[in-house]
């Protein structure tokens, strides 16, 4: 590299070097470099001297006015690069190509910083906002009102789902139902003790409020051939004063599957996985001999109850389990009321009481509150 | 039926047994057990004692201290009692002991004299009169001379009993006897089983010389045997035999009675004694009764009777209803000297309609109507008479009187095993199966392969009843457990179960609760819906017998059920409600014939700052998400349960078939709800045939629309429907949408006008439309609703 001569070091490159300020009025004007020899070289300095104050500059640049202030003060229209390009001509030819690349490598080093410089300190600006926008979140959201099903739908529908899995179809049937489809029809004659269990109401004498929903065991069987498999859930009404827990309506799910070949077996296996499908892969679920007349053999099926594990709480009574359902063995007699060949066919049913399911599952220890509908009692659900 | 456990091995062994294991066993053998309860669990540490001496109480004038012997030592204790003397044996409950109620008792001083437990009364051990055998004093309980001295009281007074509470089923009257129970008991324990045939003295006359017995109608007395006993005693029985009737909640009342109770319960035969004093005529008649005959019961009720009811007569008139109560006039008296027992079977159905209609339901008449055994009659009578003679109680007369009715022969069915083994699912031998029911008194002949029903069991009827024999003691729990075999079949729901459950989930999303209401209603709700007195819903299903007036109908529309609950809710300061519940409704249809039962959507809702347009919105909006289409809402003005201003048809194809509207307020009044209320009840199966279930997508708008604001100047009265219905007219096929956005009253509109203000959307699929294009139709639409609904341009 060339030396530089005393002279014009003293003359010419004496560049004033401000403390930078946010505003860079009343930079003195770079003395103007007169043609002639060395002035390749001074414009060599002085790019280089530009390029270091600009990166002073820059060093110390706090916000986006002031980098804006630098870039027009040395990358402007009327800034300093471009005031020593300007001066180009002045040099020799071969000197023009050299100085104009070192000129655009400094152009380019300091719009990159300059840009680097400005997202840093957008970020930094951004930050803050962000840092003064936190909120509590705490408070609450504004939750837009849904609304809930009834909890005996809600199991119901668990329920449904389960037995649909199971090649199940969903049947409904009358609630004002005839005496002979829900009692005779089922292996209850007229005058038959079973019918002091089962407080009826009465519309006529041959007309009854069904006291079970298995009348539609009934219906189904006169109407459609075997295979069946159904359930068939709905209200059902006894003469039983209210109390916390006994309604005189209520909810049972009636359940038939009548087939060449159903056994006993297949009864437990079926009940087994749906009230597994209820209560829990785990629950242990107990068959113990009864009697309804229109099942044979007849069976009322427990869960180990769900509050103790069967050793003996107060809500099992002491014994460890929860009644859940009846079921049993379609009594041949009902199967020939039906027009079905007992010798041919065989089948199960079960009926299952809604409410005590729900109570059981949702903790509910009062049955009225069912029929009361309160939406506090509603909304949890 | 409640029986003490150790009653059992009167008939099979169990005395090993613990309660726990029996109840679980019993249980699971089909014999439910509801309770076992431990008699006398409440008395610890409570022994006889003998007083050695009684001596004064230094500081008190009414209490004495006295010496006890309990055996193992001598304690000194203080009572009060004025009946103790030296020499008397009484119940001592020792320190550390405790009587019923809780009761415990410690070393303790007296006024300063140490007393180590007390001296107890009858009372004070839970006992009662009859659980002696004589009349105890005023005091401590001073017990027989010879009674051990240190013996644990429970074993004095049989306290030391479990007794076991069953849950009979209607199909097995053979098990409301201890016999019975017994029978299963050992069954399922498998051990053995035996009933001792009853053994007693007959004097030598007979009973025949003195009394003849007629059955007037054997079809309803199946057999009436009797026997008679003579200078007899009446006295209160021993204690044993009024320990067990009273473990089984039988009162004691003297020895014959308690005979006949204690029969009752053995073998689960009634029975019933008569003073021969009062049976005129030395003739027993089994009859109709007269129509208009009266009786009058041991309650001491008169009973009137008809030519239904079978009566045990004299010569003269009825001495008992049939297998129901005696009668009051020749019940057994304390000078009775002579007594006739009566055991006989009835028909089931005819005790069970005179007891219905006598509204008496008793220990016998309870098990007549299951069917009672007729060969049962004998042995119970014979033992009634080895009791007589057990208790020394009087004299057995010579012979028995039994007329047989029309007794029905034992069932006989084929026994095959493989189709029981097929049937239950399970495969164990003929002879394992023979085993089971001939434990249970079948006859099993293996090589007719016969199978013969005890007479006790008349629900024994076919294979499926063998097939639960076996099952029961085979155990229920070793049955295995399958998959259903067979045919598979499809499970799903119909589209109409899908359509309520879409229904459903879209009231959930606007907000709604759902409701389960009762379905039955007083006849009282039509007026508080102020509806007519001539309006066919009032016109109901009545249950002849309902609970009560408030539930004596079957509900003809849902509303009355929704308001009850919106006043619940309301009078519980529950103050945003909206409700929905999907439910039946009962219209009567001819006579003879069921109810229609349509299903109805019900809304009711009522929150602060609401109105029609809130309820509306929310129908529109589940109508739209269900793609319910061709609803149309008009005016509704004379439905009685609504605002008249404010109330709308749900209407489909022209015809209602629903209604949606602010509840008039003097409904609102009548159910006690104190803000407007709204509420809606639409036909489901109505709203279900309104769906179009063939959605196609439409492509979005490639070009884009052109829209104008217009608002009009109109009559109050004209509704906006009306308007919109002209410019969809007049906009033909460019238009692609119209909202409106405003509707205004007031300042600046004249007298009986409103401002109507609409947005137009308009729009062509397949280019951009041009100005004139839009004018033009935007022109037509103003100048028809000019001329159609007299709006003009503001």
């Amino acid at each position: 590299m060339q030396k530089i001569p005393e002279d014009a070091k003293a003359a010419v490159y004496v560049i004033p070097l401000l403390p930078y300020r946010c505003h860079v009025e009343g930079i003195p004007k770079r003395p103007i470099i007169k043609k002639g020899k060395d002035c390749d070289i001074i414009m060599k300095q002085q790019l280089q001297e530009i390029k270091k104050q600009a990166e002073e500059h820059l060093k110390n640049a706090c916000t986006a006015d002031a980098l804006e202030e630098l870039r027009i003060k040395y990358l402007g229209k009327k800034g300093e690069l471009t005031a020593i390009l300007k001066g180009m001509g002045k040099l020799a030819a071969e000197e023009r190509p050299v100085i104009g690349a070192m000129a655009n490598e400094i152009r380019e080093f300091l719009s990159g910083e300059i840009d680097a410089k400005k997202a840093e300190i957008e970020k930094l600006v951004r930050d803050a906002k962000l840092k003064s926008e936190v909120i509590d979140i705490s408070m609450p959201g504004r939750k837009p009102e849904i609304g809930t099903s009834h909890p005996i739908t809600k199991v119901l529908d668990e329920f449904k789902d389960a037995v649909v899995g199971m090649g199940f179809q969903i049947m409904e049937g009358p609630e004002v139902e005839t005496d002979y489809y829900n009692f005779e029809a089922l292996n209850i004659p007229k005058n038959h003790p079973a019918r002091d269990t089962q407080d009826t109401f009465y519309i006529d004498e041959n007309t009854v409020l069904r006291t079970q929903t298995s009348p539609m065991q009934i219906r189904v069987m006169e109407n459609t051939k075997p295979p069946i498999r159904i359930i068939a859930p709905g209200r059902v009404y006894r003469s039983d004063a209210v109390d916390a827990t006994h309604s005189p309506i209520f909810h049972q799910i009636e359940g038939l599957v009548v087939d060449k070949g159903i056994t006993m077996a297949d009864l437990k296996g079926t009940l087994e996985t749906l009230i597994r499908s209820i209560y829990g892969e785990h629950t242990k679920v107990r068959f113990r001999p009864h009697h309804f007349p229109f099942t044979e053999p007849s069976a009322e099926t427990d869960v180990c109850c769900f509050n103790c594990g069967g050793k003996g709480c107060s809500v099992c009574k002491g014994e460890g389990w929860i009644e859940i359902l009846g079921c049993g063995m379609v009594h041949p007699k009902v199967l020939a009321n039906c027009g079905i060949d007992p010798e041919i066919y065989s089948g199960f049913a079960f009926g299952i009481g809604l409410e005590r399911l729900v109570m059981g599952r949702y903790d509910i220890n009062d049955i009225r509150l069912f029929f009361e509908n309160d939406v506090r009692f509603l909304k949890q659900f | 039926m409640k029986v003490p456990m150790s009653w059992f091995n009167d008939y099979t062994d169990i005395s090993g047994v613990t309660p726990k294991e029996y109840n679980d066993a019993l249980t699971m053998t089909g014999s439910k057990v509801e309770t076992i309860e431990s008699l006398g669990a409440d008395i610890k540490n409570v022994v006889t004692g003998r007083i050695l001496e009684i001596t004064d109480h230094p500081d008190s004038d009414h209490m004495v201290i006295c010496k006890v012997d309990v055996g193992d030592e001598v304690l000194q204790i203080v009572t009060g009692a004025p009946n103790v003397k030296a020499g008397q044996i009484v119940p001592v409950a020792k320190n550390d002991s405790y009587l019923p109620g809780g009761v415990h008792i410690k070393t303790g001083k007296l006024r300063g004299v140490e007393s180590c437990g007390m001296l107890c009364s009858h009372e004070e051990l839970g006992l009662s009169e009859s659980d002696l055998s004589w009349t105890p004093e005023y005091g401590i309980l001073i017990l027989p001379e010879d009674t051990k001295v240190g013996v644990d009281i429970k074993d004095i007074f049989g306290l030391n009993e479990n007794v076991v509470e069953f849950e009979i089923t209607s199909n097995r009257p053979d098990c409301f006897s201890v016999i019975g129970l017994a029978r299963e008991t050992a069954a399922t324990f498998k051990k053995p089983f035996s009933v001792k045939k009853p053994k007693f003295t007959e004097n030598s006359e007979n009973i025949a010389d003195t009394l003849s017995v007629t059955v007037e109608n054997p079809e309803k007395c199946l057999r009436y045997c009797a026997r008679m006993v003579k200078n007899v005693k009446i006295e209160p029985s021993p204690a044993w035999l009024a320990r067990r009737l009273k473990a089984s909640g039988i009162r004691p009342i003297n020895n014959i009675v308690d005979i006949t109770n204690y029969i009752l319960l053995e073998y689960g035969q009634p029975m019933h004694a008569f003073d021969l004093r009062h049976i005129s005529g030395e003739k027993i008649v089994v009859r109709n009764a007269g129509d208009g005959e009266i009786i009058k019961t041991l309650d001491e009720q008169d009973r009137e009777l008809n030519h239904n009811d079978l009566v045990i007569a004299d010569a003269e008139k009825a001495v008992a209803i049939a297998g129901v109560m005696g009668g009051f006039n020749s019940e057994i008296e304390d000078d009775t000297t002579t007594v006739v027992f009566e055991s006989a079977t009835f028909d089931a159905v005819s005790v069970r309609l005179t007891a219905q209609k006598a509204g008496l339901r008793t220990e016998a008449s309870s098990r007549y109507e299951k069917g009672l055994d007729p060969n049962n009659t004998v042995p119970a009578v014979e033992r009634a008479c080895e009791l007589v003679e057990m208790l020394g109680c009087g004299e057995n007369v010579g012979g028995m009187i039994d007329v047989k009715g029309n007794i029905k022969p034992r069932t006989v069915l084929d026994f095959r095993p493989d189709k029981i083994n097929a049937f239950l699912g399970i495969n164990i031998s003929k002879e394992e199966m023979a085993g089971y029911l001939k434990a249970l008194e079948f006859d099993v002949d293996l090589d007719t392969m016969k199978i013969t029903a005890p007479s006790f069991r008349p629900d024994i009827e076919a294979e499926a009843d063998i097939a639960e024999e076996i099952a029961r003691f085979y155990g229920y729990d070793k049955i295995p457990t399958t998959p259903i075999s067979g045919e598979a079949t499809k499970g799903y729901f119909s589209p109409l179960q899908k359509f309520r459950k879409n229904l459903a989930n879209a009231l959930i999303a606007q907000g709604m609760n759902e409701i389960f209401t009762f379905t039955f209603t007083s006849p009282a709700e039509f007026d508080k819906l102020e509806l007519a007195t001539d309006s066919p819903l009032r016109n109901a299903v009545k249950i002849s017998n309902p609970l009560g007036e408030d539930t004596s109908i079957m509900r003809t529309t849902t509303l009355s059920s929704m308001l009850e609950t919106m006043s619940y809710n309301y009078n519980r300061k529950n103050d945003t409600v909206s409700l929905y519940e999907i439910s039946k409704v009962f219209i009567p249809t001819k006579d003879g014939e069921l109810p229609d039962e349509p299903e109805m959507l019900t809304v009711g809702m009522y929150r602060k700052g609401m109105d029609f347009f809130d309820i509306k919105g929310i129908l529109e909006a589940v109508f739209d998400s269900l793609n319910i289409k061709g609803i149309e809402f008009k005016q509704l003005t004379d439905n009685p349960t609504f605002h008249p201003g404010r109330t709308a048809a749900v209407t489909a194809g022209g015809s209602q078939i629903g209604v949606v509207g602010e509840i008039h307020p003097s409904v609102s009044d009548n159910f006690d709800i104190g803000v407007p209320c709204y509420a809606a009840e639409i036909n489901i199966a109505d709203l279900f045939a309104c769906v179009d279930g063939n959605i196609k997508f439409k492509p979005l708008p490639k070009f884009p629309a052109a829209e104008r604001d217009i608002a009009v100047l109109v009559d109050k009265s004209v509704a906006v429907g009306d308007l919109r219905a002209t410019m969809v007219k007049a906009a033909g096929a460019l238009l692609d949408s119209i909202k409106l956005f405003d509707v205004y009253e007031g300042d600046r509109i004249p007298e009986g006008k409103k401002s109507v203000a609409f947005a137009i959307t308009f729009r062509a699929p397949d280019r951009s439309l041009t100005n004139d294009e839009v004018n033009r139709v935007f022109n037509k639409i103003v100048k028809d609703l000019q001329y159609k609904n007299d709006a003009h341009l503001r």
